[in-house]
């Protein structure tokens, strides 16, 4: 596939971010807020309430990545605009006018003093105003280095490292020279490839930053484990599918970067990339966690490899399922977007495979509604670092 | 092009393939395809391996270090036969 002079049809946004869906978002800024959130989405038609259950007594590192979640939700170019809930005015303003930076239409209610039927009178007037405007966006061709594309892969199996996951690397090499914004992560799933990741990395720098982010994660399963987390990583899915060790699931892991394309950077959770190419994002391996810090980071659209069958979807980021393992695909056919079991039966080509996720990318970046999509999963899952005060 | 791969390896240098089709049978001969080299081979599978399992393609000691994708996946912790379902009862991880 010739990537020279491709093009998507996108949304472009005031700050000069390009989104490739128009969702107008309801978002509390905490669980108390969910009930007024879902009240303004039922209320006026083409809404999305993003409901979730945190965001009380959190402090310290474990807050700001709660507020970098939600404040890069808003942010997001998929989203056209932003009506904010939360229980207090003050942290309703400060999450409401992070989101404005960008340009977009937002509105900030607190429900103290008002309670819930007053808010949601007056958010609910707000959203209906903001549904309408965003339905007069249009879509307009931009460049493919407007595209922001992530990867994150689930309930592997074998298959994926020898299918699914190659094919995402095949899409990656292709994307890259092209000024693309990639990101990868997972990292607990590096465990036993790390040297392969680090020996990718463009610079030294970029390589100590990779290395501080994995072993601070390591850190992490050293200091609470009971096992050598088999009940856990891999999952029982994992194993189901006969992967059985860390280092192997990792591996085919890292097949997702391709075998060209090398590590630019790297950032913290739901943090957003500076400058194109490929980024590695410290994250959680589970995949509705990893979607949302994704979607929080700004990428536009979604490859999720899977073996055994994940579902996961993501409210703001349309997710893009692919597969290589025959019984899935006939078995969950109605959750998978890309099906590349030829790969293992030699009926298709790496470079085939890579081709077709390609086009069922440049599909749903103009507007073509994923499985996930279709199917109503908006998996929203906030990560966190530790207890609530 | 051979007909019917049963099982694929990434490396030729690798300890185990990977079941790609379903209802392997104990007794059964396996055709292989070594993906990087682009090599065929055969192996009589041992056990029943479900799709998606491991199979070894060579012999292995216990406390031997297991191959795939060229890359060290852990370490045995019984004798593994060519052919033998190789997965959590016999392979451990050498993290954590």
């Amino acid at each position: 596939m010739d990537l020279a002079k491709a093009s998507f049809w996108g949304y472009k946004r005031e700050n000069g971010r390009v989104g490739v869906r128009n969702h107008v978002i309801i978002l509390p800024v905490d669980d108390l807020s969910n009930a007024a959130a879902e009240a303004v989405a039922n209320n006026i038609k083409g809404t999305l309430a993003i409901p979730h259950p945190y965001g009380r007594l959190q402090f310290g590192a474990d807050l700001e990545l709660h507020f970098r979640t939600l404040i890069g939700t808003g942010c997001n170019p998929n989203v056209a605009a932003v009506v904010v809930i939360c229980i207090e005015d003050q942290w309703a303003k400060k999450v409401g006018e992070a989101i404005a930076a960008t340009g977009k239409p937002v509105a900030y209610f607190g429900i103290e003093q008002h309670g819930d039927h007053d808010t949601i009178l007056r958010a609910s007037k707000k959203a209906k105003e903001f549904v309408q405007w965003a339905s007069e966006r249009r879509r307009e061709e931009r460049p493919l280095k407007d595209l922001w594309v992530s990867t994150k892969c689930g309930e592997s199996d074998t298959t994926s490292g020898c299918g699914a996951n190659p094919t995402v690397g095949n899409a990656f090499d292709k994307l890259y020279p092209h000024g693309v914004t990639l990101v990868f992560g997972e990292t607990t799933e590096l465990t036993g490839g790390e040297h392969l990741v680090a020996a990718r990395c463009r610079t030294d720098a970029v390589r100590k930053k990779f290395q501080f982010m994995f072993d601070r994660y390591q850190a992490v399963v050293e200091a609470h484990k009971t096992s050598d987390l088999r009940d856990s990583q891999p999952t029982k899915g994992n194993i189901e599918g006969g992967l059985t060790t860390i280092e192997e699931k990792a591996l085919g892991n890292i097949q997702k970067i391709g075998r060209k394309c090398m590590v630019d950077g790297v950032i913290d959770k739901a943090e957003t990339p500076t400058g194109p190419g490929l980024w590695f994002m410290d994250s959680s391996s589970a995949a509705a966690e990893m979607l949302t810090l994704l979607g929080a980071a700004g990428f536009a659209v979604h490859f999720f490899p899977t073996g055994q069958g994940n579902v996961v979807g993501n409210p703001i980021l349309p997710v893009i399922k692919l597969c290589a393992n025959p019984r899935t695909v006939r078995t969950m056919s109605e959750h998978i977007d890309v099906d590349v079991s030829g790969l293992l039966r030699k009926e298709m080509n790496p470079d085939q495979a890579g081709d077709a996720l390609l086009e069922c990318m440049f599909r749903t970046a103009n507007g073509r509604l994923t499985a996930a999509e279709a199917l109503g999963h908006r998996e929203f899952v906030l990560t966190r670092l530790y207890e609530s005060a | 092009m051979m007909a019917n791969i049963h099982f694929v390896v990434h490396d030729e240098n690798d300890s185990v393939g990977v079941v790609v089709v379903e209802g392997v049978k104990a007794g059964q001969t396996l055709n292989g395809w070594i993906m990087d080299q682009d090599k065929d081979i055969q192996v009589k599978a041992m056990s029943d391996i479900p799709i998606g399992h491991k199979l070894a393609i060579r012999p292995l000691e216990n406390g031997a270090t297991v191959i795939k994708y060229g890359v060290d996946i852990g370490k045995t912790v019984a004798a593994v036969k060519v052919g033998e379902h190789t997965h959590v009862q016999n392979l451990r991880t050498k993290r954590w």
